[in-house]
């Protein structure tokens, strides 16, 4: 089935087109999209909005690599929007992509850098350890995931970075244990000059605990549910310092010692119930039509 | 005029007032003395020529009407519907005095929606003057900006940054009193002349502001966004909305559909919305057709709200509770709400011209039991694009400062609408726009 919508666009485009989509891991899906303004714009940490169709909710994702007038976006099928986005193929097209959005990371030499990213998080990573590399800093990549089959990006971080770590829980992989462990490591070596963490809400809170006893400036990437991405309706509202910041437009990136990680998660939660009922009717509905399996 | 009973109307998104029948429109339309010096239209912020589209609408040219209506006003479907005709040309209305004030507002509706029906002539455009435009946001200033530029014969891009053009009234202004199809129709209207819509386009990212700025002349029209928050303990609990996000999420997103629509909203069985205008008695009318208990709390007398009258008294017909003089202090609840802890105000009548402060009253604190909270305390300007325009003179409050013909401290930019202003109304942001318009079409001509 290919979608196609009309759109009144410039450069003569309509509806933003898939080029490219297959599955990296576990649940984890990438997808490159046409979006030659997002792509133009875009800087390392910033994110898109998309809506797929007419009845999509709008949701945030991160814009993880550019490449000519396309961007890669990585995610993992966690509910309706992510899993239908699983099921497009090269030549179908999205009604919406509207973006880069937020602020992008501050990126200049510090020095010595870390990136962790954890789960699907690792899709942000490699685009800013290739700007601070860029900018002069010696970078270290630590990732980590359940288990080897969630693992994503590893080459790639291989290469964005001077030295790169991996963890799995299980121990399919790497490290047995978790990212925290390895940053630990890392920081009893030497102190770095500034820490990225980005994934789950629950692993930034954790590990930023670890770089919290010696004040290392350290920024977490949050990711509360977003409805316009763009400063008007505070959906996305987070607490750092004990105040209140849209994270769509003051952020996405924030200093970890200072946020409020249960108000975020505790917000995360507010539409669980509806998030199953959309789910299991989407499945329910591909099981009807004999739909397309994800692809391979 | 046909107003749906409350109780069918609180079950669905339909329009509340059906509008006049023509039998109804003409007999309305006798009424009229047509005054020699009418002092309607010295309320109307734009200046129609009512007493003449009146007589139209007596004399059976309903078309006629519409088109004296459109020589002032490009959206006399949206006005007719939503102007607070009762501070504006009804309150001037002669005949208000003794009896009551001719019906605007309706006529007004009536013809625009007389004309949408039977087939819109587009006004015919000027000569191409070569010259390009960048129309910002397209809220009623932008909209009647991209029109007038466009009939001047400039070439315009107007860019938006969500999905879909109209701006509030759009996301804002819920269906039972705006219908959606009346807004794209004005929409296509503006298409139709040639005008480039560009959606998902926020400028100051997708746009950089290089960009912008390489444009003969720009509008901005972005305006007041922003939801304010109280700033009380409690306000980041899971089911604390902005009025913003809730609107949008309904009428933008159609969450009322949901599952339909992917978009969700949180289905209260109690709902405390916080506020007096306009915005709070659409969420409040919004959250009862969402099946909810709402009580709206504010905290000033009944005879201070700044909400249309008239929708304060269909809000109530909905079965709304309102509790006047009274402010919250602190939302409850461990990680969702469970109440709204408010305390009473006591507002005096003395205060000279300015609006009396309510002040606390001690000891007077009590508890609503609400599973959901909704504040809609007023919105600022879009701080966003505006923070990126280096040296761009702004106000207090955030809001780009402008001269009555929309001219900003840099050459080239022009502003009108909310984001001049603060937030306000559509006709003043589509007045403004339109001095700003014609300036800009001086400026371009070198005259
Ligand atoms: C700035 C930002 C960047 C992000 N980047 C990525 C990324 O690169 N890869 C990735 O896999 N995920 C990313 N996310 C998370 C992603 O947006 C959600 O997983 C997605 O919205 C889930 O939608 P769904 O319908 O598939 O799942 P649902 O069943 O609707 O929700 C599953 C989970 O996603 C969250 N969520 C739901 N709706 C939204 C929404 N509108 N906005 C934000 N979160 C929502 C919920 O809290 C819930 O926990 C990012 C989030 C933000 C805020
Ligand atoms: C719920 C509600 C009810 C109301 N009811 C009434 C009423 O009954 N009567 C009345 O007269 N007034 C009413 N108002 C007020 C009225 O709607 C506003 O005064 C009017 O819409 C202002 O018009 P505007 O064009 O300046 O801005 P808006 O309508 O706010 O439009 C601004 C547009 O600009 C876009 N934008 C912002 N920044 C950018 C950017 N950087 N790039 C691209 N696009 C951008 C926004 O997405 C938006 O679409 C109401 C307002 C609300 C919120
Ligand atoms: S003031 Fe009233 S009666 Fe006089 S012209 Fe205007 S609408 Fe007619
Ligand atoms: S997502 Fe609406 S303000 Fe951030």
């Amino acid at each position: 089935m290919t979608l196609r919508f009309s759109r009144q666009g410039e450069d003569g485009i309509l509806g933003y087109r898939i080029m490219e989509a297959r599955q990296l891991a576990e649940r984890i899906y990438q997808v490159w999209v046409e979006a030659p303004r997002v792509a133009r714009n875009a800087r390392a940490g910033q994110f898109l909005v998309l809506r797929i169709d007419e009845k999509g909710e709008r949701i945030p994702l991160t814009i993880s690599a550019v490449d000519g007038d396309s961007v890669r976006l990585v995610f993992m099928a966690v509910g309706k929007t992510t899993l239908q986005l699983s099921t497009l193929c090269p030549g179908d097209e999205i009604m919406d992509v509207a973006g880069p959005l937020g602020r992008p990371s501050e990126i200049r030499y510090f020095g010595h850098c870390v990136i962790v990213g954890g789960g699907a998080g690792i899709a942000c990573c490699p685009i800013i350890a290739r700007a601070a590399r860029a900018a002069g800093n010696r970078v270290t990549g630590i990732i980590g995931a359940r288990s080897a089959n969630f693992l994503i990006l590893e080459d790639e971080m291989g290469e964005a970075c001077d030295e790169l770590f991996v963890a799995t829980d299980d121990g399919t992989r790497g490290h047995h244990g978790f990212a925290a462990d390895l940053l630990k490591q890392v920081i009893a070596r030497e102190r770095p000059d500034r820490v990225w963490i980005i994934g789950p809400a629950i692993m930034m809170k954790v590990t930023s605990e670890v770089t919290r006893p010696d004040g290392i400036p350290t920024l977490v990437s949050l990711n509360p549910i977003m409805v316009d991405g763009t400063g008007m309706c505070g959906s996305c509202r987070v607490v750092v310092g004990g105040e209140t910041r849209f994270a769509c437009v003051d952020g996405p990136e924030f200093d970890a010692h200072r946020v409020d990680f249960d108000v975020l998660m505790a917000r995360q939660r507010t539409y669980t119930g509806e998030e199953k009922l959309a789910l299991e009717r989407f499945s329910a509905h591909r099981c009807r039509c004999g739909g397309s399996e994800s692809h391979g | 005029m046909a107003e749906r009973p409350p109780g069918e109307r609180v079950r669905d998104f339909s329009e509340v007032d059906t509008g006049l029948s023509s039998g109804e429109a003409i007999a309305e339309a006798e009424r009229c003395l047509q005054c020699r010096k009418p002092s309607c239209v010295k309320g109307c912020p734009v200046e129609i020529d009512i007493p003449a589209f009146v007589a139209l609408i007596a004399a059976g040219d309903f078309a006629g009407a519409a088109r004296v209506v459109k020589e002032s006003n490009l959206l006399p479907a949206v006005c007719g519907r939503v102007c607070p005709q009762e501070v504006q040309c009804e309150g001037q209305c002669v005949l208000g005095v003794r009896e009551s004030p001719v019906r605007i507002g309706e006529l007004e509706r009536f013809a625009a929606d007389y004309e949408r029906a039977h087939g819109i002539l587009l006004p015919t455009r000027a000569e191409p003057t070569g010259k390009r435009v960048a129309v910002v946001g397209s809220g009623p200033a932008g909209l009647t900006a991209a029109a007038e530029l466009a009939r001047l014969g400039h070439t315009v891009i107007l860019f938006e940054s969500l999905h879909e053009p109209g701006g509030v009234l759009a996301y804002g202004i819920p269906g039972f009193r705006l219908p959606k199809e009346v807004v794209r129709a004005e929409i296509d209207q503006l298409r139709g002349m040639g005008v480039s819509i560009l959606t998902n386009h926020l400028v100051g990212t997708s746009v950089p502001v290089s960009e912008l700025l390489s444009f003969d002349a720009v509008f901005l029209g972005t305006g007041a966004g922003l939801p304010h928050f109280m700033g009380i303990p409690g306000e980041n609990l899971s089911g604390v909305y902005s009025a913003n996000e809730f609107l949008t999420r309904v009428n933008l997103m159609h969450a009322d559909c949901f599952p339909e629509f992917d978009t969700p909203v949180r289905r209260a069985g109690r709902v405390v919305v916080v506020g007096g205008g306009n915005v709070a008695m659409d969420a409040a009318r919004v959250a009862r057709r969402l099946g909810a208990r709402t009580t709206l709390v504010y905290r000033r007398r009944r005879k201070d709200l700044p909400a249309r009258r008239v929708e304060v008294a269909r809000a109530e017909e909905e079965g709304v509770d309102f509790v006047f003089c009274a402010n919250p202090v602190r939302i409850l609840g461990d990680q969702c709400v469970t109440g709204v802890e408010c305390e009473s105000m006591e507002v005096s009548g003395i205060g000279g011209s300015k609006r009396p402060e309510p002040v606390p009253v001690e000891g007077s604190r009590f508890v609503i039991e609400a599973d959901m909270c909704i504040q809609a305390i007023g919105q600022g300007p879009n701080p966003l694009l505006v923070r990126m325009l280096p040296g761009i003179e702004r106000g207090e409050r955030g809001n780009v400062i402008a001269d009555a013909e929309g001219r900003t401290s840099l050459e080239n930019v022009f502003a009108a609408g909310d984001v001049a202003t603060g937030a306000a109304t559509v006709i003043l942001a589509m007045g403004g726009a339109k001095r700003a318009a014609r300036a800009m079409d001086r400026m371009l001509r070198g005259c």
